[in-house]
């Protein structure tokens, strides 16, 4: 009985009001916002998330994790959702569910003693409330980094075909296992669907290359030679001509060159055709 | 009594398929095999086809190179042809880069190295 008689008080506490509260609810939500979202929505999901509220203290929820909060942790879950989508910090998406206390301050001036102890679980749960939604926020923000992650791992490593039975993967940035992985996979499996069997790994967009990175390039090539493609490295820049030998590195048995064009006519050679220039071709 | 992989002769060269994931003991009777048959047939070169093969290990990786060293002494030419981009990322970790033996993309352009390198050729 006692615990009915809670949901009573903390569903008074939020209807006394009725309407109003949750308008001025929305009033102090928009201010610390800054009219960085439309009012009309902020509008509509604050009053869902209030009238879910209500209805879930009015079954007697005190837990966000109780069974009754199951629509108000929809509500929260889909409004830090779009928050860390919108790119809003994590204090300005609990700001949402804590300006609720805010609103409901005066009571504790002019309210009963029960009235303000009403207040004060309800504060509890509200706190809980804040807090789901930080949670909430940074699972999205994970997400969104790992989508991105895997996005830039499929977007960095094309495979481009140059000639016929010529292949090239023009790397940019930084090499590490995980990457490196990727690009073998997708230039073995290049190499078998186009049928080349010249393969030329362009590395002018790696800004440093180390003994890890050699490692990598050296499994590509020796695991391409194994199918029965021959590999060209090229775009080695001056400086990393240097790094390399500074480091002691032993490219064994790989044609280097120091551009994708040098590569390309060694490439061309390999597999039989020869350029030739027309006579009185004027450019 | 184990599985035997058979060994085909298209002019003089000798053609092994492999068409199923190997047990040790079919590796050793096809080395076995393969040596009786490059002195039988004086065959000039060798092609493994191993364009089925899903995995290997570092026994069928060796495999691989034995016999391009034994169809070397037997003045034969081993080209291995059709490897998964799968089976050479495998080898590779697994520290076997297969230092003697040639390499094609499939069995047209292995049967095309051959005949590059041996002057008579297939008929």
């Amino acid at each position: 009985m006692v615990k009915r008689d809670n949901a009573v008080d903390l569903v008074g506490l939020l209807s006394v009001e009725g309407q109003d509260l949750a308008a001025s609810w929305v009033g102090e939500v928009t201010g610390s916002l800054g009219g960085r979202v439309g009012a009309a929505e902020l509008n509509r999901e604050l009053r869902e998330l209030y009238e879910a509220l209500v209805e879930a203290l009015r079954k007697g929820a005190t837990d966000v994790h109780s069974e009754h909060m199951s629509e108000v942790r929809a509500h929260l879950t889909e409004l830090s959702r779009n928050r860390a989508r919108q790119g809003f910090s994590p204090s300005e998406t609990a700001v949402s569910v804590f300006a609720l206390k805010r609103v409901l301050e005066p009571v504790l001036e002019k309210g009963t003693a029960d009235e303000i102890r009403a207040y004060l679980r309800l504060a509890r749960i509200l706190d809980s409330l804040g807090l789901f939604t930080i949670e909430t926020y940074t699972q999205t923000r994970d997400e969104l980094i790992t989508a991105q992650a895997e996005q830039l791992l499929e977007l960095s490593t094309p495979v481009v075909r140059l000639w016929d039975g010529v292949i090239a993967v023009p790397l940019v940035g930084t090499l590490d296992s995980a990457r490196t992985q990727v690009v073998m996979e997708k230039l073995l499996q290049a190499l078998v669907d186009t049928g080349s069997e010249q393969a030329i790994i362009d590395i002018t967009g790696v800004p440093a290359v180390d003994t890890q990175v050699a490692q990598h390039l050296l499994k590509t090539i020796v695991a391409a030679r194994l199918m029965g493609a021959e590999c060209t490295v090229s775009g080695i820049s001056p400086q990393i001509a240097q790094t390399i030998v500074a480091l002691g590195i032993e490219f064994d048995g790989i044609v280097t060159k120091a551009s994708l064009a040098d590569a390309l006519k060694l490439a061309l050679r390999r597999s039989g055709v020869d350029l030739v220039a027309h006579t009185g071709a004027q450019r | 009594m184990s599985d035997r992989i058979p060994i085909l002769r298209i002019g003089d060269i000798l053609v092994v398929s492999v068409q199923f994931d190997l047990e040790d003991q079919t590796v050793l009777n096809l080395q076995e095999d393969l040596a009786d048959q490059i002195v039988a047939k004086s065959a000039q070169g060798v092609i493994i086809d191993i364009s089925a093969l899903e995995i290997v290990d570092s026994f069928v990786g060796r495999m691989l190179a034995t016999v391009a060293a034994i169809s070397r002494v037997l003045d034969a030419r081993t080209v291995v042809v059709g490897m998964r981009p799968a089976v050479a990322i495998t080898l590779v970790e697994l520290g076997l880069s297969l230092g003697g033996v040639s390499t094609a993309l499939d069995l047209e352009k292995g049967l095309a190295k051959l005949s590059r390198s041996t002057s008579t050729g297939p008929r």
